[in-house]
């Protein structure tokens, strides 16, 4: 080989990988999601059809399930809405204006985030617990949030608060906002502007949030455990109802309830894929959740 | 369309709240194990009962820990009756918010404990480690699963079952009596949260020689599962468990269900009620009134009670054994630190 | 709607005095009101209920708990496993991205779609399905406990596992656009001025990721601390083994200790908020000398 060759050949390499590295780094990285990702996945499948498509369909069926699935969309259809004008309205604050204090604003929006579940469903406890200051002037109105579906709603909107406004504001804020300043010296409205310029330009990322945000509000485990008393076919969400099967020795049952939260799972990874691969520039593209 | 998505959220919120006219609602907190035994005797209860204005009763359960059913029901957790595991827990409710008057236990016959149970060892097939009582679950290599005491009722029953053979075995020395129960915590596999998680652990997940539990949670299991797989041992000398029941008047009052909480719980003493204690493996107090079938499956085990003076009641146990800083938490203390 | 933050400039104070620039959008009074409003009832309100519990202890009652060796246990184990699982996470998120960026391979897209799981499957599904799979007779738990005397299910190596599947896609996610946008001719150059390609990779492309990896380092960390859905099915939740903080204050909570379950969660909520202050620093910091987040 001359030396010539060998000078070109050294030079691909340089900016590449060889082909033994590249194959080893690629199997690397799919034995690593195997194991941690698809694996767990597959078991929640298999163990679900483990007895039997019939004890399937029970499990999924049963009068538990129905009142646990009913109770989970319940929460889901406030909590998502809730975050939802939330999460546009801070979008709309912070990143087509300037002001002081946003930095810390992003840090408080953030903070559920980084608080542990179980710490969310405690102060939920001590703000509404009957020894609370609150308890016993809700006690005399009669008022149940604790043990009762607000309080599941209000940890569960808690917990999945920043997910919407977090997808939202990178967007807006790189997409600037000229095309806003245009409609508005045109002589549009505010609402106007914002359902006819803004809305449409961040449908995408805005229905990817909704997606994430819906997710996480019906997989809620450990602030509802805290907050919901798991009274059965009242306060049981579908979480709390699958550990409930597991530790009552009805693996098969648990695991086929929690195939359902599962295959939602994937719809969600499903939507979001199509909507990466066809509007590939109307996402975020800084993800945190 | 938006018309429409309104009225699935309100049948759905009407649905979730599930309340109606006619029927009254109670609400029975309990411990892990009773799953069954209560939808058994709920739906017997609810089939002839009637009100005397003639509605129906309808009971809604909650199961969970037993300590935190107890910290549910002070933080307001609207439950009419509470069918715990162990007296403590019933007091504790009592002490902290005065919906349960103090003098509970008095109010229902057999200090309101409508059945008993005791604690045995569940081993594998062919209990390959020779395990026939407690000495033989503090050797090493023997591995054990219990739930918490600090969290479960039930593992309480079991710490101090424990406790009380090896007070026998020592002649009352309570330091070697102390280092004998430390023993057998410290071959711990895994502490599960509530009995049930236990039984998970051992049966599903494999884990642990033996499981020690409830006497009824070990039946449980044996029908569960394919025959052969566990084996039943009962130690020579067991505790006799007391789980209490009581109707709580701070929150039943509130719907004048108070008469009605307490037809509940008394319809436990009765013949019937008995019968379906004793075929959900709890052992009746009125062994007249169950099937011979299933009373044959109590074997005969020598018992303490929590009233012994080794004891002292659950007040005297609670603070000497499963308080802060108390025996239990000074087991874990020099040993596993890491 | 009307807006009048905007227009309260009427004396013409110097610019810099203002507290938020000039713009000709309406809505910022109602957008932020709203913000603020909102976010103080639902979050701020019972943070504060938090803070205020965790005042009426004291000082002393505060350290007491704190201090006390269990709770200590404890919250060295939540910290400690979530910092080794977001070390393994670093490690192969970075490779995972490196992979998904720079190779064409078949299935890569599934591969891509996959990474974003533990963000969409609820942490008790995924604690039931680990428990089973690392059990001692589980397919993985057998295995490694047979085959390599390694015991995963029910023992601490379970918590960092259990934390690994929910923080990989923070790694993977924050250093992923980042890598897109490192520009190829630095490499280039790199090579042809004689680096080989180890060096290229550690001396011009490692350096130009740092800030996101670190980024990525700290949000997996900061969720793992946290964690409590996934770990306890697959723990076996020893006092000084394999108890997490979260799970003693749940425990704390059971046995009637208010004060012990609000010390440690307060102690928990600090140590979030220091987190995700670091973490907007980082970035902020990656803003200013890389020019990308």
């Amino acid at each position: 080989m001359s030396s010539n060759a060998a000078q070109k050949n050294r030079q691909k390499q340089a900016i590449g990988e060889g082909p033994i590295t590249r194959a080893i780094l690629i199997a690397l990285a799919l034995a690593f999601l195997g194991v941690m990702l698809i694996a767990p996945l597959l078991v929640v499948f298999i163990e679900a059809f483990g007895r039997g498509v019939g004890v399937f369909f029970d499990s999924l069926t049963s009068p538990h399930t129905m009142s646990a699935l009913q109770l989970t969309l319940l929460v889901a259809a406030i909590a998502v809405p809730a975050n939802l004008v939330f999460g546009v309205a801070a979008a709309w604050a912070i990143a087509k204006f300037d002001f002081r204090g946003k930095a810390f604003l992003l840090t408080l929006i953030d903070l559920p985030f980084a608080v542990s579940p179980v710490v969310s469903g405690l102060v939920f406890v001590l703000l509404f617990g009957a020894n609370s200051a609150l308890g016993p002037w809700l006690d005399a109105n009669n008022i149940k949030i604790l043990f009762a579906v607000p309080g599941i709603v209000l940890a569960t909107i808690f917990i999945t608060f920043p997910f919407i406004a977090r997808e939202l504001i990178p967007l807006m804020q790189q997409q600037g906002s000229s095309e806003e300043e245009a409609a508005v010296s045109l002589g549009a409205g505010g609402w106007r502007t914002f359902f006819l310029v803004t809305l449409p330009n961040v449908k995408w990322g805005l229905l990817y949030g909704v997606l994430l945000c819906n997710a996480r509000a019906m997989g809620e485990f450990g602030a509802v455990s805290v907050v919901s008393g798991h009274i059965r076919g009242q306060t049981n969400t579908l979480p709390l109802h699958i550990e409930i099967l597991y530790h009552d020795n009805k693996a098969a049952a648990a695991f086929a309830v929690a195939s359902l939260l599962a295959l939602l799972a994937l719809v969600t990874l499903a939507v979001k894929s199509i909507l990466e691969a066809r509007f590939a520039g109307s996402l975020a593209a800084q993800r945190r959740h | 369309m938006h018309r429409r998505m309104i009225g699935a959220l309100v049948a759905l919120a009407l649905g979730a709240c599930g309340a109606s006219g006619n029927e009254v609602q109670l609400l029975n907190a309990s411990f892990d194990p009773t799953g069954d035994l209560y939808e058994e005797f709920n739906a017997a209860f609810s089939a002839n009962y009637r009100t005397p204005d003639g509605r129906r009763v309808s009971i809604g359960m909650s199961h969970a820990g037993s300590g935190k059913q107890s910290r549910s029901v002070i933080d307001g957790l609207p439950a009419d009756v509470v069918t715990l595991a162990l007296e403590n827990d019933i007091d504790q409710i009592a002490r902290r918010s005065g919906k349960i008057p103090e003098n509970w236990r008095t109010l229902l016959p057999a200090n309101s404990s409508p059945y008993t149970s005791t604690i045995v060892f569940l081993v594998r097939a062919g209990n390959p480690k020779a395990i026939r009582d407690w000495n033989d679950l503090t050797r090493t290599g023997v591995s054990v699963v219990t739930p918490n005491p600090k969290t479960s009722g039930g593992a309480r029953w079991n710490y101090l079952a424990a406790w009380a053979y090896a007070d026998r075995r020592f002649g009352g020395d309570e330091a070697r009596t102390a280092e004998f129960v430390g023993a057998i915590y410290r071959n711990a596999a895994k502490l599960d949260s509530g009995a049930r998680g236990s039984t998970t652990t051992f049966s599903k997940q494999g884990t642990g020689d033996v499981l020690i539990t409830w006497e009824n949670e070990a039946y449980h299991l044996l029908i569960e599962s394919s025959p052969g797989e566990f084996e039943l041992v009962y130690p020579s000398l067991s505790i006799k468990a007391e789980p209490p029941v009581a109707v709580v008047p701070g929150n039943a009052d509130r719907h004048n269900a108070r008469k009605i909480a307490e037809d509940y719980l008394l319809h436990l003493y009765s013949p019937e009620g008995q019968r379906i204690i004793a075929k959900n493996y709890f052992r009746p107090n009125d062994p007249a009134a169950a099937d011979p079938e299933d009373l044959k499956r109590f074997r005969p085990v020598e018992m303490v009670a929590i009233d012994d003076p080794l004891f002292g009641g659950w007040t005297a146990a609670q603070n000497k054994h499963f308080d802060a800083n108390g025996l239990f938490d000074q087991i874990y203390q020099p040993a596993k630190q890491p | 709607m009307s807006t009048p933050a905007i227009t309260a400039q009427p004396d013409g104070k110097p610019p810099r005095a203002k507290w938020r620039r000039r713009s000709v959008l309406p809505g910022f009074g109602l957008s932020l009101g709203y913000t603020i409003a909102y976010l103080s009832l639902i979050v701020l309100l019972p943070l504060a209920g938090l803070a205020i519990s965790a005042a009426s202890l004291g000082w002393n009652e505060f350290w007491a708990i704190a201090f006390d060796p269990r709770v200590s246990a404890a919250l060295q184990l939540s910290f400690g496993a979530a910092m080794l699982a977001a070390v393994v996470n670093t490690v192969f998120g970075v490779l995972i991205a490196w992979v998904l960026v720079r190779y064409r391979f078949p299935g890569r897209r599934w591969l891509d779609a996959a990474v974003d799981l533990p963000f969409a499957l609820p942490t008790a599904v995924a604690g039931i399905a680990l428990a089973t799979l690392y059990a001692p007779n589980g397919p993985f738990g057998a295995v490694l406990e047979n085959v390599f005397g390694v015991k995963v299910g029910f023992s601490a190596l379970g918590v960092v596992f259990a934390l690994m599947f929910v923080g990989l896609p923070f790694v993977v996610r924050t250093v992923q656009p980042v890598l897109e946008e490192i520009d190829r001719e630095t490499e280039e150059v790199s090579a042809t001025l004689g680096a080989g390609r180890f060096r290229t990779v550690t001396r011009v492309i490692l350096p130009a990721m740092f800030p996101a990896i670190l980024t990525g380092f700290a949000l997996s960390f900061a969720r793992g601390v946290g964690e409590y859905g996934s770990v306890i099915f697959i723990a076996n939740n020893l006092p000084f083994e394999s108890e997490i903080a979260p799970l003693l204050i749940v425990i704390k909570l059971d046995e009637h200790n208010y004060a012990g379950a609000t010390a440690i969660a307060t102690i928990m909520l600090v140590i979030a908020f220091v987190m995700l202050f670091v973490i907007n620093v980082l970035q902020a910091w990656s803003r200013k000398w890389f020019g990308h987040e």
